[in-house]
């Protein structure tokens, strides 16, 4: 039981880095200048990496024949966690920098509470991923007020971006019954006790950036539980691709 | 106008083996033909991205994909290093960019042929990083120090380049019926396409001799192209993969293999525009620039915005 | 509005006792952007612990056609060196 919640945890957190990922991925060779592109794969880099140490880990917990891509991709598209956020589309730039800084104020808030999980194992993956993620946040953070400050145009593209995307910022928060047990078990953190200074974070950037969180929002829920968006399939499609075309193979 | 005295001079500093820095004198046609080459070189690296970039979201494992995810991010590290070292010669990256866009710039033709399988990432990664390297080593020697150093620096880092390839195909080498076919398809596909990549024959390679005057290059291309197939030849013995060429056999006399005749008209139909994938890759490159302009202004109206909060608070 | 970006010279501590070396240029909008930049392109490896940018346009040359007149004249200054100096075998260290 207990293994089993801690499988669906390390799930919950690598599945994000894993879509995320792979979301930014698709931009390499397709950013703005070249500068961004080496940044933005610099992140992808990262998540990947983060996401190779929570698998193999499960895969240790999991057992059997599991291994770090079995898990990343031979589940089926129920199976995947993430939050609804990671998989929202690369509209454009503004989208790519919203969404990133929407999941790194959060992800930054996460693994500093992650550093102290009574599970060593993770509180070591996000001791090391903690100053990734700082670095993140640093270049979403900026590349928000430079949006959101810079031209017309992108003020508006940013305010855009922002209204389509913040209706999945607050399933972030909401904890799945696996995190109830992970912040019972000292795990995980308790993600409620979160919410307001995720809210003071990112609304000071919004104040610098010029741009608004809708008030009468109605959130979006379902991806850490499994019912995703549209997009994750076609992610998946690409993800999974070669291990479902060459099943048992080695690369 | 270039005086005869200017120009001995600067062919004897050549010939002393100085470097020639930024700021020194330099007959103009050697400034235009750095330009040429350099920035060919760097558009190369930029579009060479997209066939690979092509396979990102795809790739079968999480190893193969960090290592390719950071193989394409340095080839992009890579044409920024060159395209700075052309900007020292009183041109911009802006400008640059803009000869690529419009299709009057060159790169190697070799990224308009198409990425089909994953198989193909190991063999651009071995044929056309390893034709790569042999160009980029010997251009760490170029006169023209900016250049130089770019080189040196690239080849510091692409040496994992190849290994990534070669290591793909050994894994496709070894594994199942249907991986060491992907494995063959793929050499077939890019084996001749990376024999181009050394150019035209010597003879038709117009710029040849005054870049080896200038010790721009120091080897030509027929020279570069035969110390590939050495070099390839037994790589591809170990793989147990058959290189696409009957005329393909040692030659003991010369010490070298003798290799077939490049389809030349292939070659230049690539050259022209008329690959399979010209296209495409400058449709991926203008759409990028485009979709980014609104980014790049953005970015700098706020940096003025800024300096001017800066300056209206120190007054 | 002109919507390049500006070129910049990066130097790189490679680490600490060590001095800034000119690692090379890049474009960037602003001097954040720059060492987030230089951070980017120019570290990956592990090759700094230290950058400064300088916006590429305040660095002042000297001029190619003086390096007669700026940098010949040093060379016959032998005396500025140790080896010009004859001591006794016997004091080894100097």
């Amino acid at each position: 039981m207990e293994q089993k919640a801690l499988y669906d945890y390390l799930l919950l957190l690598g599945d994000n880095s894993a879509i995320l990922g792979q979301r930014l991925g698709e931009l390499c060779g397709h950013g703005p200048e070249l500068e961004t592109d080496i940044a933005l794969t610099n992140v992808s880099l990262d998540l990947f990496g983060q996401v190779r140490n929570y698998f193999q880990y499960a895969a240790k917990v999991a057992g059997e024949d599991a291994t770090e891509d079995s898990i990343a991709m031979l589940r089926l598209e129920h199976e995947y966690k993430n939050s609804l956020l990671v998989e929202q589309p690369n509209r454009d730039f503004a989208y790519v920098i919203c969404r990133q800084f929407l999941f790194d104020t959060y992800h930054q808030l996460l693994l500093n509470e992650l550093v102290n999980s009574k599970n060593d194992q993770i509180a070591a993956i996000a001791k090391k991923s903690i100053k990734e993620v700082d670095y993140h946040y640093d270049i979403s953070s900026t590349w928000m007020q430079r949006l959101g400050d810079g031209t017309e145009e992108s003020n508006k593209r940013l305010q855009d971006a922002l209204d389509f995307l913040w209706r999945y910022s607050m399933e972030l928060f909401k904890p799945t019954d696996t995190e109830i047990i992970m912040a019972e078990m000292g795990v995980g953190p308790d993600l409620e006790t979160l919410r307001p200074v995720y809210l003071e974070r990112v609304k000071d950037i919004f104040l610098k950036s010029n741009v608004i969180a809708k008030e009468d929002a109605i959130f979006q829920y379902g991806g850490k539980t499994g019912t995703h968006t549209e997009y994750l399939g076609y992610i998946l499609a690409e993800f999974q691709y070669m291990q479902r075309a060459y099943p048992n193979m080695q690369w | 106008m270039d005086t005869q005295q200017q120009l001995d001079d600067f062919q004897r500093r050549i010939d002393n083996g100085e470097k020639i820095e930024p700021k020194d004198w330099m007959p103009e046609r050697y400034r235009k033909q750095l330009i040429r080459i350099m920035s060919q070189h760097a558009h190369s690296e930029i579009v060479g991205m997209l066939p690979e970039g092509n396979w990102i979201t795809r790739a079968p494992s999480l190893r193969r994909k960090v290592a390719l995810l950071a193989k394409v991010q340095d080839e992009a590290g890579h044409g920024l290093y060159l395209y700075s070292a052309a900007e020292t010669l009183g041109i911009s990256r802006d400008e640059l960019v803009e000869q690529l866009l419009d299709g009057t710039a060159k790169y190697s033709s070799i990224f308009n042929y198409p990425t089909l399988t994953w198989a193909d990432m190991g063999a651009v990664g071995w044929l056309v990083d390893g034709a790569a390297i042999i160009n980029q080593v010997m251009l760490t020697k170029t006169s023209y120090g900016p250049y130089a150093r770019a080189m040196v620096r690239i080849c510091k880092e692409e040496s994992f380049h190849q290994r990534q390839g070669y290591e793909i195909m050994l894994a496709l080498a070894n594994g199942t019926e249907a991986q060491k076919q992907m494995a063959q398809d793929a050499l077939n596909r890019f084996w001749w396409p990376s024999l181009m990549m050394f150019g035209p024959r010597d003879e038709d390679s117009p710029n040849t001799e005054q870049s080896m005057k200038w010790k721009i290059k120091k080897k030509t291309n027929d020279e570069l192209r035969q110390q590939f197939v050495d070099q390839t030849v037994p790589q591809a013995d170990i793989l147990g993969l058959t290189i696409p060429d009957p005329d393909l056999k040692w030659n003991e006399e010369r010490g070298h293999y003798d290799f077939g005749e490049i389809d030349w008209e292939e070659f230049w139909n690539v050259v022209k525009g008329n690959g399979p994938c010209n296209l495409k890759r400058l449709e991926d490159r203008n759409a990028a620039w485009d979709n980014g302009a609104w980014v790049r202004e953005a970015a700098v109206a706020h940096a003025e915005k800024q300096a001017a909060k800066r300056v209206s608070k120190s007054a | 509005m002109n919507k390049d970006w500006p070129i910049w010279e990066i130097f790189i501590r490679s680490k600490n006792g060590l001095e800034h070396r000119h690692a090379g240029s890049l474009h960037a909008a602003d001097a954040e952007m720059a060492i987030q930049n230089a951070r980017d392109v120019y570290t990956r490896r592990q090759e700094g612990v230290s950058v400064w940018v300088v916006e590429s346009k305040h660095i002042t040359a000297s001029n190619p056609e003086k390096s007669g007149e700026l940098f010949e004249p040093a060379k016959d200054k032998v005396y500025r060196h140790p080896t010009f100096y004859d001591l006794p075998d016997e004091i080894k260290h100097m």
